[in-house]
């Protein structure tokens, strides 16, 4: 369960990025969060992780209150939580698959199972037998499947994702969403931040839309 | 523990990557750290020659009493049973002048002697002292020439107390020297991992994003700066290693002009690994203290 309680995040000079934002998402849920640039939308993704902080109010992220969550707690944290930030933040000096072993080396994964993970996160993402490639040599679209697979190699019960699909031709971009719905089906709490709705809305899934950091529909 | 000795391997493995991308910087920062630490190693070393030589010629320490020519046989005696009294005495013997004076014409200095028409030599006991302690032959000998009878005390081993005393002017010249370029050592390892983690920035932001503890993000770093001090350390000892080497038979041929068989000896096993040791803690620390202040700065 995530849930948002009167949230604000004001930053130096009194920009304000969200304003009163109060939102519950529950377990298993998938969520579109659209909305203009500039509106808010990434700033209420990243206080999920905690990578950024409420100025005001609270968030909790499976009835932990994230908003105060001393640094320290802070890795823990995200170690439960898939990001895909719209920048793939993927290493260009190592193979796809020290890439995607990475989340699980953090989380001690025995080194034999972390290896059948990373297969099967390949396989999941269309990248099977490409492990040894580096980043540099694929295209958008794949840079952005291992991105995603290193999101969900270690089973986190939350996964967001921050226009996973901004800079990808549209066949791409509809294979990354169909990625993304199947993590959902298979109990994963989806939050995506999207400016394209209609790649999701086959499924029907809970739309939000931010506007000037205010909520506006549901 | 399983997990504890698999993040250090690990470590262990990306710091011995990160050494040997770059071996031209590594082994000038090998270099720099080596010659750092050879000046402080080999001047211990030296002076541990050194010492060990000077207690080989001094053999066992000793005082010449010369008595009073006017003295009488009765003061003679009081110093006799003053001397069998002191408990920090080895032993001692009385050498009456004609004996002194058959000494030195045994010497071959009778042609000398011949032209004198008295014996100039006083009677005189030679002490043999217990212990080497510098200090203890300073009080023994002031409290000799207060005693009725005795014209003269001369401490034979006073060169052993200047020796004693320089080396141990050089051992603490040695220590501050060890020190600073200790503390230059730090800073070398300090810069290198600061450019080691603006290299590896994104690598941080990506391991933090994904919930890597800061422990687990310093412990290549760690590693790395232990590596650079041991790589240091060796280049260290090498270095000493070569000094030896080539200093040893000029040493021995002058020491062979005075007559004497000189070797000079190299670092230990004990001083080798304390050297390798203290270069692998310098530069943990210096990799400790710049990963805490650049890593709070990515």
């Amino acid at each position: 369960m995530i849930v948002f309680d009167n949230v604000a995040k004001h930053y130096p000079g009194g920009y304000v990025a969200l304003d009163a934002i109060s939102l519950r998402i529950a377990p298993g849920e998938l969520v579109v969060l659209s909305g203009h640039s500039g509106a808010g939308k990434s700033t209420l993704l990243k206080l999920i992780p905690a990578i950024e902080r409420p100025t005001s109010g609270t968030v909790r992220i499976n009835g932990q209150d994230v908003s105060h969550l001393p640094r320290r707690a802070i890795p823990y944290l995200r170690r439960n939580i898939g990001m895909v930030l719209q920048d793939s933040h993927l290493l260009f000096d190592r193979p796809v698959y020290d890439n995607i072993m990475l989340p699980l080396i953090i989380n001690g994964h025995p080194p034999g199972d972390a290896g059948k993970r990373v297969a099967a996160a390949l396989e999941l993402v269309g990248l099977h037998g490409r492990g040894k490639e580096f980043p540099a040599g694929l295209s958008g679209g794949e840079q952005q499947r291992v991105a995603i697979a290193r999101a969900f190699v270690n089973r986190p019960s939350i996964l967001i994702a921050d226009e996973p699909t901004a800079h990808l031709d549209p066949a791409y971009a509809a294979d990354i969403a169909e990625l993304f719905k199947s993590f959902n089906g298979a109990g994963v709490t989806v939050l995506v931040v999207t400016h394209d709705v209609s790649l999701f809305r086959r499924w029907t899934p809970r739309r939000i839309a931010l506007s000037h950091g205010r909520l506006m529909e549901e | 523990m399983r997990n504890w000795l698999y993040l250090h391997a690990r470590a262990f493995a990306q710091a011995l990557k990160r050494l040997g991308a770059q071996p031209l910087g590594t082994l000038l920062s090998a270099l720099v750290m080596g010659i750092a630490l050879a000046l402080p190693a080999g001047g211990y070393i030296l002076l541990d020659n050194i010492a060990v030589l000077a207690r080989g010629v001094s053999g066992t320490p000793e005082i010449s009493l010369f008595l009073d020519d006017e003295a009488p046989p009765a003061q003679i005696d009081a110093i006799r049973r003053n001397l069998q009294s002191e408990p920090s005495l080895s032993s001692f013997r009385f050498v009456p002048r004609d004996e002194a004076l058959r000494q030195l014409e045994n010497n071959g200095l009778g042609d000398v002697l011949g032209g004198l028409t008295a014996n100039p030599l006083p009677d005189a006991f030679i002490v043999t002292l217990r212990g080497d302690d510098p200090d203890l032959f300073e009080t023994l000998s002031a409290r000799m020439r207060n005693w009725p009878g005795v014209a003269h005390v001369q401490l034979d081993s006073a060169w052993v107390a200047r020796l004693s005393a320089l080396l141990e002017l050089g051992r603490t010249v040695v220590l501050v020297l060890a020190v600073l370029l200790g503390l230059a050592l730090v800073i070398v390892t300090f810069n290198t991992i600061r450019l080691q983690i603006l290299t590896q920035k994104s690598e941080i932001e990506v391991s933090r994003l994904l919930g890597a503890t800061d422990h687990f993000i310093r412990l290549p770093f760690y590693w790395f700066g232990n590596l650079q001090g041991v790589l240091g350390g060796l280049i260290a000892l090498g270095a000493v290693w070569a000094g030896v080497e080539v200093l040893a038979a000029p040493v021995a041929k002058v020491a062979e002009t005075y007559g004497a068989a000189i070797t000079l000896t190299g670092p230990g096993w004990s001083e080798s690994l304390a050297t390798v040791a203290f270069a692998a803690v310098l530069g943990w620390l210096g990799a400790a203290i710049s990963v805490r202040r650049h890593l709070a700065q990515t």
